[in-house]
């Protein structure tokens, strides 16, 4: 057993790579009209370092669709600290927040102070020493981010966080798929696994540390369970037929997945430490793509038992089952915002299909994206962004857009396509 | 088991019920093509003409059928059968090249067979893996009804990932909607 399990940890290894042939790059596509003026000014000290600190948080705040960050060719003062900033100067630029900053190199890394500005109230709002190891710039860069985004919006940044997503290229008998995870901004791609088998639907454990996910890589599905850090997996199931659909319980204790072993594709729960399953549906229909609440009390999934799928939620312990979605005769992959008050989902339209929005208590539908093959919609930690995947010319390409649909971005990748996003929770 | 072509024809439209009757959507324009195989003695299909899937697939389907019991040692040629939009029906077209695998099967006790079902992109890709599923054991029952032994074949959906054509147009999604023999 134990030599087994150094198996595979070996092969895990291999699997683990730096090279970051799945690159993705930023395009803002929509920008909102309500975004917040701000400024964030070069760092003094910046030069000579392998990151621009200032452009990492001045895309994070401009990504977040909540900012309208100041070009630089605009700014004809340069000020690194609280005491220099002239308020009247920024005033006149129709600025209403400031970030200024400054590196200093130590031992084997860097030291960046940034102060936040509120222009308007002529005050300084927050100010931090951050120590960053040469190496992990980017990641300090995203933790001041975060810093500038709660303290404007009162929301908490997540900046910090990964995503997890697929590649496939090929056609038929001949095709490579990968499991990558990246920073949230697409960069610091690492390749997971790489297999000529299908990968799909990977999920963050809730302590971030896992993905499960289903591969081929037997000739059939199975659910496996990977540390991201460390490359050590284990295969979690391989009942006959489908076994898909992974989702964690907050606790991170159990799994929801939908298995076809008894006939048509079920809902389930497994218990991660001793393997048992609980079988939570029974109907004479596909029952699929489970998604736990925050609270851990129910569980939404895609059934077509009504002739189409819709999505329903069963509260778990009593049972009871309830129809969520009737608008229109497609609607599937539904995941909970957070909070747990609204869900996101695949709706088809006439247009096709798109990311939608729906809020519980009993609101309409309102849908979110503007492309024709939007899917697998994946939400940020804390609820602002919706991250999925679309199409763009023949290749599939990341998108996100605002919770409340007023602004987009897109990560497309160098090559091939990627798709199936899944948005890790908070990391720190 | 062999049946005689009479009790075979009899499986055929039983097996026909069997699958209507769990396709969700059940619409009237397989069963229409169904219904005219009826007065059919043989029950093979030998005359149908491929309906717009591409002539490729017609004429092997032809040669396929009109092969005969000498064909039963070895693996029919036609091992993929295309699907409607949303639909687990064999279409009339491939009912010939299911019964050529249901005869070798028969035939080859000891044969193994996966089917392994497929999607168009449409939609989203854990429900099109239940679909994949659904169209595989379709095939499945089919055959089943046929007399092979459910020992001989297993069933794995792919849904949408194994794409067996690019692009987002009706002919690649029609090559992408499949049932694939695999021994």
């Amino acid at each position: 057993m134990q030599i087994l399990s150094k198996v595979w940890l070996f092969c895990a290894l291999l699997f683990i790579s730096s090279a970051a042939s799945a690159q993705l790059t930023i395009e803002i596509t929509r920008g909102s009209d309500q975004a917040l003026p701000i400024g964030v000014v070069p760092f003094a000290g910046n030069e000579g370092m392998s990151e621009d600190i200032a452009q990492i948080v001045q895309d994070d705040l401009e990504r977040s669709g909540l900012f309208d960050p100041l070009e630089r060719s605009a700014m004809f003062e340069k000020p690194s600290q609280a005491d220099d900033v002239e308020f009247g100067t920024w005033r006149s630029l129709d600025v209403r927040y400031l970030v200024v900053g400054r590196a200093q190199q130590t031992g084997n890394g860097y030291q960046l102070q940034f102060d936040l500005m509120d222009i308007s109230g002529q005050r300084r709002m927050i100010g931090e020493t951050v120590t960053a190891n040469a190496n992990d710039l980017r990641g300090a860069a995203h933790y001041i981010s975060d810093q500038i985004f709660e303290a404007i919006t009162d929301i908490r940044g997540a900046f910090s966080t990964s995503i997890a997503y697929i590649t496939a290229q090929g056609l038929g008998d001949n095709m490579q798929f990968g499991l990558y995870v990246a920073d949230a901004d697409g960069r610091n791609s690492q390749q997971v696994l790489t297999s000529d088998q299908p990968i799909m639907s990977p999920a963050w454990s809730p302590d971030g540390r896992k993905l499960a996910y289903v591969s081929f890589e037997s000739e059939r599905p199975a659910i496996y369970i990977q540390d991201v850090a460390t490359g050590q997996r284990v295969q979690a199931t391989s009942f006959d037929g489908i076994n898909g659909a992974p989702s964690w319980s907050p606790d991170g204790r159990r799994i929801a997945m939908s298995l076809s072993k008894d006939g048509q594709p079920e809902i389930y729960i497994m218990d991660i430490t001793n393997r048992s399953v609980e079988r939570i549906t029974n109907s004479n229909s596909i029952d699929t793509e489970p998604a736990w609440s925050p609270d851990g009390r129910s569980l939404l999934f895609t059934s077509d038992r009504s002739g189409g799928p819709q999505i329903y939620q069963h509260t778990l312990g009593s049972g009871e089952t309830k129809r969520l979605t009737f608008t229109g005769n497609y609607n599937a992959r539904a995941r909970y915002s957070p909070d747990g008050d609204q869900i996101f989902l695949v709706h088809r339209s006439s247009r096709g299909y798109q990311v939608a929005r729906q809020d519980l208590d009993g609101g309409r539908l309102v849908v979110l994206s503007d492309s024709t093959r939007d899917e697998s919609p994946s939400v940020a930690p804390n609820g602002t962004m919706v991250i999925f995947a679309t199409q763009q010319g023949n290749n599939g390409v990341l998108s996100a857009v605002s919770a409340d649909g007023r602004s987009s971005f897109r990560l497309p990748a160098a090559q091939g396509d990627v798709r199936d996003p899944a948005w890790s929770p908070f990391l720190n | 088991m062999q049946l005689k072509p009479l009790a075979r024809s009899l499986a055929v439209a039983l097996s026909i019920v069997v699958i209507a009757g769990c396709s969700s959507t059940g619409g009237t324009q397989d069963g229409d093509s169904y219904g005219s195989q009826d007065g059919s003695s043989t029950g093979m299909g030998a005359g149908t003409s491929g309906a717009g899937t591409g002539g490729q697939y017609g004429s092997t389907t032809g040669s396929g059928s009109g092969a005969g019991q000498q064909a039963d040692s070895r693996i029919p040629e036609v091992r993929t059968i295309y699907f409607d939009y949303d639909r687990d029906t064999i279409k009339s077209e491939y009912e010939s090249a299911v019964m050529a695998h249901a005869r070798y099967l028969r035939a080859n006790p000891n044969a193994q067979v996966v089917l392994h079902g497929h999607t168009d992109e449409r939609g989203t890709r854990e429900y099109n893996m239940a679909l994949g599923e659904r169209r595989a054991r379709a095939v499945q029952r089919f055959l089943n009804i046929q007399g092979v032994s459910n020992s001989q074949m297993s069933v794995v959906s792919y849904g949408e990932e194994r794409p067996a054509a690019s692009g987002q147009t009706e002919s690649a999604y029609s090559q992408n909607r499949r049932v694939v023999f695999n021994y």
